[in-house]
């Protein structure tokens, strides 16, 4: 249970940080939207398969 | 417009309420049930315990396709076994007198039991030994995998077919989705496999994006199956993904995978490194699809116990206040859902297309090597 | 895991793999197939027709040059005839003019000429006349007084020269 709370938690801090920076350069750059989104969508998703994949291996 | 949208949800969440709710009226409870009979008629699902349960068998397959299971609307569907020979039945000869489909079936001298969501071969008495039969049943699941199957076959024939009888410009339902197919087309598959090969991976990262995401819709209708969110399903998905990723790769690809740094150094250089990065590079090609399949069950299987949690929720607070409360909160992570379904298949066909825009890879390594 | 391991099941995934292959197969040849080609070609249409309506704009403002050009070389012509026209006239007139004035200047020379011509036959007539008459009334009047004829006669010429009759 610990661990997947440990799971949960780095996974959090990590998409937050994703989608936080994504939001930053689509500020600086609102030109550019379409590209930036794409590529936080897939950053976020491989953040969010091995948090799963942590998960499923702790409990 | 958004109007619209929020009556949308509101009929999809009231509509998945009643599985729960229909039970409150005639309430008298049997103790000695075991826990598969928690979703069975004439009993309240309101403890944690039952609740919980009640989750957990929502989310199996079953062998039936139940449409309100508690009041007693179901289909059976046909059971297909190879054990020593091939045996079809229904799946009725399970349900006993109260629709439980918890009886023995007797198939060719051999009898079978539903244990866990899983046939077993019993004896005549129904003791379970443990022995499972090769089990081809058309499962709840596998029911609708041919639906949708047949669902996109007709809408998108139809979108086909018109395009020719209205002089190049789509007409009915169809037109809805070309746009959809445009863009999966131009802003997935062009951008991440090049425009040189792009054609020969979009049939299937467009099959798999309609198939992917209209189950994900389906298991958010009150129909209550969970296709998307089963293992195996992702798993063949995940399967096919990594199959054609390595068959179709190019000489570029496995070049990268097995002299990843190229001529940037020395052999005896290369050496040491690659003992270490050609086995993560290996491994690489497995974790791909293994993270595509965990994704996608892991998403769907987590939305639907959230959502029928906070459903759950209503009857285990049974009062106005957290009852109305939780049926917010379900409101609300159901028009969540309704964008993860579409996200989650989104994502699948974009890492796809990735993986395969690796495999399709043809850099120009003379040219490199002349600039320099 | 173990969880995950115990929910795999194998006939699910073999009717999935089965299933989704032959959708494949089926939505690839029915319907993909179709629709693909036939967004392709409506984009080729649509490009083709916008490379049309471009390549048509264009000849037409090539047409239109060439007409402008067309009429301004029109317009110079018209100029250079209309001035040359002016010219011609002008070149006519004034010919007209000079040939008009000279024959009028040869006609009064000539005149002139004439005049002086028949003036002199006149004064020299007159000459005569007068000497003859003046001889024919001196000798009338004075026919016994004189002498000789001769001198007489070259008096008389004297006499007139210095009177000069004009």
């Amino acid at each position: 249970m610990v661990g997947a709370g440990l799971v949960v938690i780095g996974v959090g801090i990590g998409i937050g940080r994703i989608g936080g920076s994504a939001m930053d350069a689509i500020a600086r750059q609102p030109e550019a939207t379409n590209k930036i989104q794409t590529a936080m969508l897939i950053a976020a998703a491989l953040i969010e398969g091995i948090g799963f994949a942590a998960l499923f291996a702790v409990s | 417009m958004r109007l619209k949208n929020f009556a949308k949800a509101l009929i999809l969440t009231a509509l998945t309420t009643p599985v729960l709710a229909s039970s409150s009226d005639t309430n008298h409870s049997d103790t000695d049930h075991n826990e598969h009979t928690v979703s069975d008629q004439n009993e309240a699902v309101d403890t944690k315990e039952e609740i919980k349960s009640y989750i957990m068998h929502h989310l199996e397959d079953t062998y039936h396709f139940g449409i309100w299971d508690k009041a007693g609307i179901s289909f059976p569907l046909p059971v297909i076994l190879f054990d020593e020979g091939l045996h079809v039945f229904s799946s009725s000869n399970f349900a006993d007198d109260h629709g439980h489909h918890d009886g023995i079936a007797e198939s060719n001298g051999k009898h079978y039991k539903i244990d866990h969501a899983k046939i077993y071969r019993t004896d005549a008495e129904g003791t379970i030994n443990y022995n499972k039969p090769f089990d081809f049943s058309i499962t709840k699941n596998v029911m609708m995998i041919i639906i949708t199957g047949l669902l996109m076959l007709l809408l998108f024939r139809s979108l086909g077919k018109s395009y020719a009888a209205n002089g190049g410009i789509s007409k009915g339902v169809g037109r809805f989705m070309e746009p959809i197919v445009l863009y999966v087309r131009d802003d997935i598959a062009r951008p991440n496999i090049g425009e040189k090969k792009y054609k020969k991976y979009l049939p299937f990262l467009l099959t798999i994006f309609f198939f992917v995401w209209f189950l994900n819709i389906f298991g958010l209708t009150p129909l209550g199956v969970n296709v998307t969110g089963n293992i195996a399903v992702t798993f063949a998905l995940a399967l096919l993904v990594f199959l054609f990723t390595n068959f179709t790769g190019t000489k570029d690809y496995w070049m990268h995978l097995f002299n990843p740094l190229g001529n940037a150094m020395p052999w005896y250089g290369k050496a040491v490194l690659y003992i270490i990065l050609i086995p993560i590079e290996i491994l690489g090609i497995f974790i791909k699809p293994f993270s595509l399949m965990i994704r996608l069950y892991a998403n769907m299987q987590a939305g639907h116990i959230v959502l029928m949690s906070l459903v759950g929720l209503i009857y285990i607070f049974g009062n106005m206040m957290g009852g109305s409360l939780s049926f917010l909160l379900a409101f609300a992570i159901s028009l969540i859902e309704v964008l993860v379904a579409l996200l989650q298949a989104y994502i699948f066909t974009m890492l796809a297309a990735l993986y395969f825009g690796f495999a399709a890879e043809e850099h120009e390594h003379h040219d490199e090597a002349h600039a320099h | 895991m173990d969880k995950l391991l115990n929910d795999f099941s194998l006939g699910l995934f073999v009717w999935q793999t089965l299933l989704f292959l032959l959708l494949l197969f089926l939505l690839k040849k029915f319907a993909w197939k179709p629709i693909l080609d036939a967004v392709d070609e409506r984009e080729k249409s649509i490009e083709s027709a916008l490379k049309g309506a471009e390549e048509a704009e264009r000849r037409m403002q090539a047409l239109q040059a060439d007409n402008e050009a067309a009429k301004k070389e029109a317009m110079i012509e018209r100029d250079a005839i209309m001035k040359e026209a002016r010219d011609t006239r002008d070149d006519i007139i004034s010919d007209a003019k000079t040939a008009a004035s000279e024959e009028g200047v040869k006609i009064i020379a000539s005149a002139r000429e004439e005049i002086e011509i028949q003036k002199k036959a006149a004064i020299a007539e007159i000459r005569t006349q007068v000497a003859s008459l003046s001889l024919d009334i001196a000798e009338k009047v004075v026919r016994q007084n004189l002498s000789s004829d001769a001198s007489q006669k070259e008096l008389v010429n004297t006499l007139l020269n210095e009177t000069k009759i004009n």
